[in-house]
């Protein structure tokens, strides 16, 4: 049977790790993005996710030395994104070495952007990347590193991206994204439920205990940024706590 | 010298990656005269069956691996399309002449229940159903990482071939091997410690290979 999994993600700004709070960067991790992967690949990680959340392109080419860093090192498949707006952009991550890449904004303004993706890729390569703000009393999707509201509904526009050719979803509640107070639980379920392909959740995840929340949300990943920066062997201790929960991950 | 065959289909680099980690440096070969110095021959890709095959034939590597591998007994590891090329045909978009190497024909995964999704995409432990070189050494349920919405469908005449299956809803073909051409449906070069070590046993089988045909 197919696991579960579990996903850590390295948010990059300017070609470092950054700590993440509700889509505010500030405090670096590591310097090297290299040096955490270290610890993922000997903890058995399932995959990893590298975003690029630079503000401007100046330092592209650090983000660019990152993945192929990356993935001489790390034996699991490693998806890109942040900043993909053409085929070109996301053929040059594929080439540098990344295994999928994520695209956002430019899904949103251009949806066809998905299919051109899908077409030339094939859908396995193609995650579409919702951010989702709660306003007063409903789900909308953000766009632009969050700063830009859309009047979309994360369960439709996941509807489209998955009509259109995306392979699966990664969903983020920039209202829980570094909270330490666990997933948007009923926006992951609300999602999971609409769709056919795999939903990895992300956003809040501060004790292994969030991680099985998020999982039984039906979700089919897990993923997460900090907790797995500060907490020794993190993700070999998360594998076992799920584990012992019930849940049949590698 | 291990042969990395590029044929313009996907990332052979993370291939080339994890041979250069174990210690066994491989080589990505565009030209099929190359293949001669081989040693071992590795036939990685993702994409379509076709455009894989028209790729293959139009830079003259089917010949070269007919050679190679068939005629001089080259060990051969066909990872994921690598893999599907060796049945008779494949039925992905259409109908495509694969090597013909293993009687069998490559199909649509078509899982009953809808839990289980296609493409299947993830983790998966293999059921070991036969003593291969490939798995020396393996933990007895390994895991590894699958992407593929196609597998081979072995001829009941070749049943024998099938060294592992998976579960996803119904038997996938996980892996084959017919003397020393070996095909895995799974990234090894994805698959983290279990794979890097099933890449190991590749280059150690090659390296017995070579021996018995020296002696010889």
């Amino acid at each position: 049977m197919l696991k579960k999994r579990l996903i850590p993600v390295l948010i990059l700004r300017d070609g470092v790790v950054v700590r993440s709070v509700s889509f505010t960067h500030t405090n670096i991790i590591h310097w090297k993005p290299a040096t955490a992967v270290d610890f993922f690949n000997k903890w058995a990680v399932d995959e990893i996710v590298l975003l690029d959340v630079s503000r401007t392109l100046d330092q592209r080419e650090k983000f660019y030395e990152a993945i192929e860093g990356l993935s001489k090192q790390c034996f699991v498949p490693l998806t890109a994104g942040g900043w993909v707006t053409s085929v070109d952009e996301a053929r040059a991550l594929l080439r540098l070495g990344a295994d999928k890449i994520t695209v956002n904004t430019e899904a949103v303004r251009r949806p066809a952007f998905i299919t051109e993706c899908a077409t030339v890729f094939g859908s396995q390569c193609v995650v579409v990347s919702i951010d989702v703000r709660r306003a007063t009393n409903a789900w909308k999707v953000s766009i632009n590193r969050g700063s830009e509201a859309t009047g979309l509904h994360p369960v439709a526009w996941a509807q489209e991206a998955q009509r259109r050719g995306a392979g699966e979803i990664f969903l983020t509640s920039i209202d829980h994204e570094g909270l330490q107070q666990g997933y948007d639980l009923a926006l992951m379920k609300a999602v999971a439920g609409a769709v056919d392909i795999p939903v990895i959740a992300f956003g809040g995840a501060f004790a292994w205990q969030h991680l099985a929340d998020g999982l039984a949300t039906g979700v089919e990943a897990v993923a997460a940024a900090n907790v797995f920066h500060y907490t020794e062997h993190s993700t070999k201790k998360a594998k076992e706590f799920l584990r012992t929960a019930g849940i049949d991950v590698r | 010298m291990i042969a990395i065959v590029d044929y313009g289909m996907g990332n052979l680099k993370s291939v080339a990656n994890a041979f250069e980690a174990i210690g066994s440096p491989a080589r990505l070969v565009t030209r099929p005269e190359e293949l001669r110095e081989a040693a071992a021959i590795v036939v990685p890709g993702v994409g379509a069956f076709g455009d894989g095959m028209r790729n293959l034939r139009a830079r003259g590597f089917v010949e070269a691996l007919e050679e190679e591998v068939r005629r001089k007994g080259k060990p051969y590891l066909g990872i994921c399309l690598g893999m599907q090329f060796l049945a008779d045909v494949s039925f992905e978009h259409g109908e495509h002449a694969g090597l013909g190497w293993i009687r069998g024909a490559v199909k649509r995964l078509e899982p009953d229940d809808r839990r289980f999704k296609v493409p299947h995409m993830g983790w998966n432990d293999l059921r070991l159903i036969r003593d291969s070189a490939l798995f020396a050494d393996l933990p007895g349920e390994p895991v590894f990482y699958f992407v593929h919405s196609y597998h081979v469908e072995v001829a009941p005449e070749e049943a024998g071939a099938v060294t592992a299956t998976c579960w996803h809803g119904a038997d996938v073909t996980a892996a084959v091997q017919k003397e020393q051409i070996f095909g895995v449906q799974f990234h090894p070069e994805k698959s983290q410690q279990v794979g890097l070590h099933l890449l190991k046993n590749f280059v150690q089988s090659a390296r017995l290979c070579m021996r018995t045909s020296s002696v010889e």
